[in-house]
């Protein structure tokens, strides 16, 4: 049965991509992508774009791409299977260590993992953003919209949805290809 | 968390709740303001604290940092309160998102917008990793510089899995930071 077999394969990426997340989702995000676009073929690259950019406009975790590509697979079902597997395993672990946090805070080893997992972390989320760049900006219109936006956030303190909103505006308006 | 602040499973749920519909663009700025801010149940200092127990364990940070809080404040049941807040409300409404994609997105003005939308939420992406990048490098160029560049040309440019990455890389860079630390 092809849907129970796509809810399997959901379940296995997103479960094993939620213990190796170290930063968050962005940091997974290529795995997501390369699994989603190229291995599995189960969505465009421009898909993915659009799948990735509804889930940073919609409220809440940014993690949520992760729902919205089990949709994709597998409609409601797929949505469900592949938050609980994104969000579970590392859920767990989380509730686990926190118990013992209190007891190892100062502890050397602790603070060098941290330090040690930090710069490799920055790395795929850089990683995340480059193929990102890569999948949204066809064309030098919509990469000055990616420039833009990246300067908006690193300069502004505003909310990022007003940059959101402005590039749908004019995207809607059709200059953007 | 301080004795006198520790909220039941129903006020970590609507807390959450707040946080998650408010949090467009990214929630940890809204998470602050709740928790510390408005609520007072954390201090800021155990703020940062839980946000980097959050940060070093794998998995989304902010679901993380809900566990944590949720656990300290009445633990399982105050966890689940937390995450369902924090993750129920956005779950139905990305996929809300995600159907009228399906029914409209090939009309041109949906297209465009979501063509705009996707450059612009990379851009996002592009500052985040840039406001990341900067302490990292302007404290620790030497240490950190090579385990940055290196996990992202292999993702990147070569297009490594990266669970494999992680485990190749991430040992080495905690033993350098263990090395370093010794030294200094």
């Amino acid at each position: 049965m092809k849907s129970a077999g796509s809810l399997a394969a959901l379940a296995l990426q997103f479960g094993g991509l939620s213990l190796v997340a170290f930063g968050g989702a962005n940091a997974v995000l290529p795995e997501i992508h390369r699994q989603a676009v190229e291995v599995r073929h189960w969505m465009t690259d421009e898909d993915f774009a659009a799948l990735f950019a509804l889930a940073q406009a919609a409220p809440g975790p940014n993690f949520l791409v992760s729902t919205l590509v089990g949709w994709k697979v597998a409609g409601f079902p797929g949505a469900l299977v592949a938050t609980a597997a994104m969000c579970a395993p590392s859920c767990l672990l989380t509730y686990w260590v926190a118990g013992l946090w209190d007891r190892y805070r100062d502890a050397g080893w602790r603070i060098a993992i941290g330090a040690g997992l930090a710069p490799v972390t920055v790395g795929f989320v850089a990683a995340s953003a480059f193929l990102l760049v890569r999948a949204a900006d066809r064309g030098w219109a919509l990469a000055l919209v990616t420039l833009a936006s990246a300067a908006f956030a690193l300069a502004s303190r505003r909310n990022p949805l007003w940059c959101l909103a402005a590039a749908a505006l004019v995207g809607a308006s059709g200059v953007l290809g | 968390m301080t004795a006198q602040a520790r909220p039941s499973a129903g006020a970590l749920f609507i807390a959450f709740l707040s946080i998650a519909i408010s949090g467009f663009g990214g929630v940890l700025p809204f998470a602050r303001r709740t928790l510390v801010e408005r609520r007072g149940w954390l201090t800021p200092d155990d703020f940062n604290e839980t946000l980097s127990l959050s940060q070093s364990l794998p998995g989304p940070n902010v679901v993380n940092l809900s566990i944590i809080v949720g656990s300290r404040a009445c633990g399982w049941k105050g966890s689940l309160a937390a995450f369902a807040g924090l993750v129920g409300a956005p779950f139905l409404i990305v996929i809300a998102f995600g159907a009228l994609y399906s029914a409209f997105g090939a009309l041109p003005a949906v297209r465009g917008a979501l063509l705009g939308l996707g450059a612009a939420a990379s851009g996002l992406v592009v500052a985040t990793a840039a406001r990341m990048a900067e302490p990292l490098i302007r404290r620790e160029p030497l240490r950190a510089g090579p385990f940055i560049v290196g996990a992202f040309v292999a993702v990147a440019m070569l297009g490594f899995s990266l669970p494999y990455v992680l485990l190749a890389l991430a040992p080495i860079s905690i033993a350098a930071t263990v090395i370093a630390r010794r030294r200094a």
